[in-house]
């Protein structure tokens, strides 16, 4: 029966910092040489997170303090409409903020009472740094410090950083949790700790397999409530939902999590890898494990098969994007039977990556960074038969004769778990098998 | 700093990008941090393109701040050139790196580009927008590209007329038409063809589809027609006093625009043209709103907001065409903001300048229209009214780039007008129809609108009343003869109307009746008679009689006082 393919391991606070110290890394010796390009990077910025974060936790309001720039980015990748008056914004810099940041400050604050007065369901204030709030060296954590005095007892201020010269695309949610981790609450009661977004309904589903393997108390980082933030301390396990969170991770333990180590929840392997290692982080007897989650196992199997005969012997290229793409790639691999021509990623946390690198093949190539016109020559030459792209690179691929999926739907449909594995492997299966389907001259 | 939930236009540069996007043979490098590159997918996803906006990114990070982010300049310009091999290079910056100041322009300009020619954008990020930035962009293009040819100062102007002894045929530059314009691709093609059946040739349309040696080439054109001044206007005021090229202003949309579209283009050209008779011959929109089915249109409430441009034709073509009253008229193009406030002047209005959405929605609600001509917000905002929307202007949604040809301009998009904006409307052979049956037990109410899901908050709540009705009085002839003079009723009084906004917001409130809770009564022949008016119109009868009863310190609303609203309104 399916056995955890991944070492598990928890490990103490002592032990993050130390990667080397896993020896599942060791086969990432013998990979062809990461490709490390610096050139145009075809990726969103941090701001975009916003548009899943806001729908997460419907009390809290994220204020981007940038530029026009930045609104249309987020509106832009939020779908392009917005049908009704969002829990977003941008506090837009015009020419007096940049003259004096005094100005600038007594502007924020301004706007800000405005806003809470006109918002006054919002619980919990993101203030959102944007490329130009940092070059002119807006300092919004104080900013937060100063509104948290102004509005003390009405609403919690917090800021983080989604510009692009300091985030791409996912790290975004990284910041904003990272900011609610000195808020939450020091208990050390045993429980397990999910960080990362999930769809409310997988979590829920999550919570109940959890609960259903003897984990009793269960909690998730980022809250839907965002005055609800669950407590940390020495009792917590903390299993991350998302590859994406390295710097939320770092700060859980430094409160006294124990990181609990695990490729990502994609795909049925990969997430029964997931809940296996939470299960031992609990001591919870194997035999448990394999009670509850073969027959899911099994079930799950059974969704991926005829996405599978698409699939497999497929080959495909993942451009770097959303940052799921070594766990993509390890789940399209080992799952549906795709051969890897090239993984890109935005950049690779080989600690938090370990148990996915060690399930690589390993002659897998991976990038990091980009350059994304070489990138494009390196694609044509390969000819790959799908390609995982973003949206401004996916029109232009399938008009190059590409079958391509575009990877923000993935941030944004719910992907997660066993029981979604045959989903996730139907994202990529259709625009193949619509390839297949569509007899145009 | 100003708070933006949500923004018609975007940052300069994209309106720079747009112009790049739309030529062929242009490359842009854009100084700019990771993450600007969303822009490219309102190329390759709203306008559905097949290929990549022509646009090389630096995408600096905090990391290159330390360093030299200059050297990252001229690398991405030097690597742009040799992949590209672009006929003309734009070089400038987006917001973040107006602020670091490396000068793209200037560094561009002391590089050996091999002989490309090199035009430097200053878009001022944090005081413009999105169309100023196109506008810009395509006049320092055409400006930067011309500015060899520009005749001596005291030069004689070309006269328009002088294809006649030139023994060929006269021809004009279509200026303005881009990517993520609204139907600027069929407009074209509309106005080329329009041109066409009256000798008129087509020397450069630009920027959609030319290539900067088209540019080189529009001197010879006999004149300029600004087809959309969002973007076009800089560009031909500076060839018109550059080059004494003459204007053509006209925007030819809808049946009487393009009429005096072509008078001006004849009169400037010296070219006889018989136009008389041409719009009823070249389109169904004269005849269509002629026709006795469009009788119901009279007067129909209607609220626009888009860029001036379509803005303006809208409220002329809804006005003078189709017999409308408009009764909100704005605009997010502040530029243009002079020519939309008299145009709204001249309707009686005021213009709503605005790029607050927000504030568009209340005005909305507050002009009570009975059809909404806007952009895509605007449409979402009328689906959150319960009102009926045709999207006429820019900004875009994948929906408003259509397969079929579909153009706004000319005499086809006469027609095109026409079906998008009465569709969204009942039509009116129907509207008479559902009077007819309306007493008929297989008849619900509100279920033969086109107006999908819009009247399904007014269906519940007079339901009953519908049944009540019909099981009193079986008038159907009365109901439906009676829907026009009661249609004046609930029109005539938009006023008293638009002083209750949480009734305009709430089609489903006003119906079930918010009198009661104001002290008003209706008794149970004011009630029939009500339930024998039209469901269409039956919300605002009840609102505009109770409103007059109000004013008159009546408490009870009989059949006599519904009555003397009525004639009170009519007057």
């Amino acid at each position: 029966m399916a056995q955890s393919p991944a070492s598990v391991a928890v490990l103490s606070a002592d032990g993050i910092d130390v990667p080397s110290a896993n020896p599942s890394t060791a086969s990432s010796l013998d990979r062809p040489e990461l490709i490390q390009q610096n050139g145009q990077r075809e990726v969103f910025c941090g701001l975009t997170s916003i548009v899943w974060l806001h729908r997460r936790m419907p009390d809290a309001f994220f204020l981007v303090v940038g530029s026009r720039t930045c609104a249309h980015l987020v509106q832009s990748a939020a779908g392009v409409m917005i049908f009704a008056e969002p829990r977003f914004g941008t506090a837009i810099l015009g020419e007096r903020d940049l003259a004096g940041l005094a100005d600038a400050n007594e502007e924020l604050d301004r706007l800000v009472r405005d806003l809470l007065e006109r918002r006054p369901e919002i619980r919990t204030l993101f203030l959102v740094g944007s490329c130009p709030s940092e070059v002119i060296k807006l300092d919004l954590a104080k900013a937060a410090e100063r509104l948290n005095h102004q509005h003390a007892g009405r609403v919690m201020v917090l800021s983080y950083s989604g510009s692009g010269i300091e985030t791409t695309f996912t790290q975004g949610e990284d910041n904003a949790l990272l900011a609610m981790v000195p808020l939450m609450p020091r208990s050390d009661e045993e429980q397990l700790l999910l960080v990362g977004t999930l769809a409310d309904g997988v979590e829920e589903r999550l919570t109940s397999l959890f609960q259903r393997l003897g984990i009793g108390l269960v909690r998730s980082l980022p809250p839907r409530s965002s005055t609800e933030l669950p407590p940390v301390g020495k009792g917590t396990r903390m299993l991350l939902c998302q590859p994406f969170l390295s710097g939320t991770a770092r700060a859980l333990v430094d409160r006294g999590a124990q990181f609990v180590r695990s490729p990502y929840p994609l795909g049925v392997e990969g997430s029964r890898a997931w809940m296996a290692a939470a299960a031992a982080a609990f001591g919870i007897d194997p035999a448990t494990v394999a009670a509850v989650l073969d027959p899911l196992v099994e079930r799950g199997r059974r969704a991926i098969a005829p996405h599978r005969e698409v699939l497999a012997g497929k080959r495909l290229f993942l451009l770097p994007d959303s940052q799921l793409e070594l766990s993509l790639a390890r789940f399209l691999q080992q799952e549906c039977g795709m051969e890897l021509v090239e993984v890109g990623t935005p950049y690779l946390d080989r600690l938090l990556m370990a148990e996915e690198l060690a399930l690589l093949p390993p002659a897998t190539q991976l990038s990091e960074g980009q350059d994304v016109e070489r990138q494009l020559d390196r694609l044509r030459s390969a000819r790959p038969d799908l390609v995982v792209c973003g949206m401004g690179l996916a029109n232009p691929l399938e008009a190059e004769g590409f079958v391509t999926k575009w990877s923000i739907e993935l941030v944004f449909s719910p992907i997660h778990g066993i029981d979604q594995a045959g989903d996730l492997a139907e994202l990529f299966a259709r625009p193949l098998r619509r390839r297949a389907l569509l007899q145009l001259p | 700093m100003e708070l933006t939930l949500w923004t018609y236009e975007g940052p300069p540069h994209v309106g720079a990008l747009r112009i790049a996007a739309s030529m062929e043979g242009v490359h842009y490098v854009l100084h700019a941090p990771q993450g600007d590159t969303y822009a490219d997918l309102l190329f390759t996803m709203i306008e559905r393109r097949d290929r990549r906006p022509p646009v090389t990114y630096t995408t600096f990070q905090a990391r290159d701040l330390g360093g030299d982010t200059a050297e990252l300049v001229k690398r991405s310009i030097t690597e742009a050139v040799a992949r590209f091999k672009p006929e003309a290079l734009l070089v400038g910056e987006s917001c973040t790196a107006e602020l670091i100041q490396d000068q793209p322009g200037a560094l561009a300009a002391g590089m050996d580009l091999g002989g490309v020619p090199m035009v430097s954008l200053d878009l001022p990020a944090y005081s413009k927008k999105e169309n100023w930035g196109a506008a810009e962009t395509f006049y320092q293009l055409v400006r930067g590209l011309l500015k060899n040819q520009i005749p001596a100062p005291g030069f004689t102007k070309p006269d328009p007329t002088r294809w006649r002894s030139e023994g060929r045929r006269p021809r004009v530059n279509l200026l303005g038409p881009s990517l993520l314009g609204f139907r600027c691709r069929d407009d074209v093609r509309e106005i080329t063809g329009l041109l066409a059946e009256h000798g008129i040739e087509v020397n450069v349309a630009a920027p959609l589809g030319a290539r900067p040696a088209d540019l080189l080439r529009l001197p010879q054109a006999d004149l300029n027609v600004c087809l959309y001044p969002e973007v076009a206007g800089p560009a031909c005021s500076w060839l018109e006093r550059s080059f004494g090229m003459a204007v053509v202003r006209t925007v030819p949309i809808g049946v009487g625009a393009t009429g005096e579209f072509l008078a001006e283009l004849g009169e400037r050209l010296g070219l006889e043209l018989d136009l008389a008779g041409e719009a009823d011959k070249r389109s169904r929109l004269p005849w269509y709103s002629r026709s006795v089915d469009s009788t119901y249109l009279t007067g129909k409430r209607v609220f626009i907001f888009a860029d001036a441009t379509h803005a303006i034709a809208a409220a002329r073509i809804a006005s003078q065409e189709l017999g409308f009253t408009v009764v909100g008229l704005g605009t997010y193009s502040r530029e243009q903001a002079r020519e939309v406030r008299a145009a709204a002047q001249e309707l009686g209005l005021e213009a709503l300048i605005t790029d607050d959405y927000l504030v568009v929605e209340k005005a909305m609600a507050e002009a009570a229209p009975e059809l909404v001509l806007g952009t895509q917000m605007e449409r979402h905002s009328a689906k959150r009214l319960g009102l009926p929307c045709a999207v006429i202007s820019s900004p875009l949604h994948v929906q408003d780039v259509p397969a079929r040809y579909s153009p706004q301009m000319g005499w086809e998009g006469a027609n095109v007008i026409f079906d998008s904006w009465v569709h969204p409307l009942m039509m009116g052979l129907e509207e008479h129809l559902i009077g007819m049956f309306r007493h008929d037990f297989e008849f619900v109410d509100g279920h033969l609108s086109h107006l999908e899901g819009a009247s399904a908050p007014a269906t519940a709540a007079t339901a009953p009343q519908a049944v009540a009705a019909g099981a009193a009085t079986p008038a159907n002839a009365i109901a439906s003869t009676a829907a026009g003079a009661h249609a004046r009723l609930a029109n005539s009084a938009a006023p008293a109307a638009s002083q209750d906004n949480g009734a305009v917001l709430t089609a489903g409130s006003v119906l079930a009746g918010g009198g009661q809770a104001l002290g008003l009564h209706w008794s149970a022949s004011g009630e029939a008679e009500l339930s024998r008016i039209p469901f269409f119109v039956r919300g605002k009868v009840r609102r505009n009689t109770e409103a007059y009863a109000r004013d008159r310190g009546v408490s009870t609303i009989t059949e006599e006082v519904l009555y003397d609203a009525k004639a009170h309104f009519s007057r």
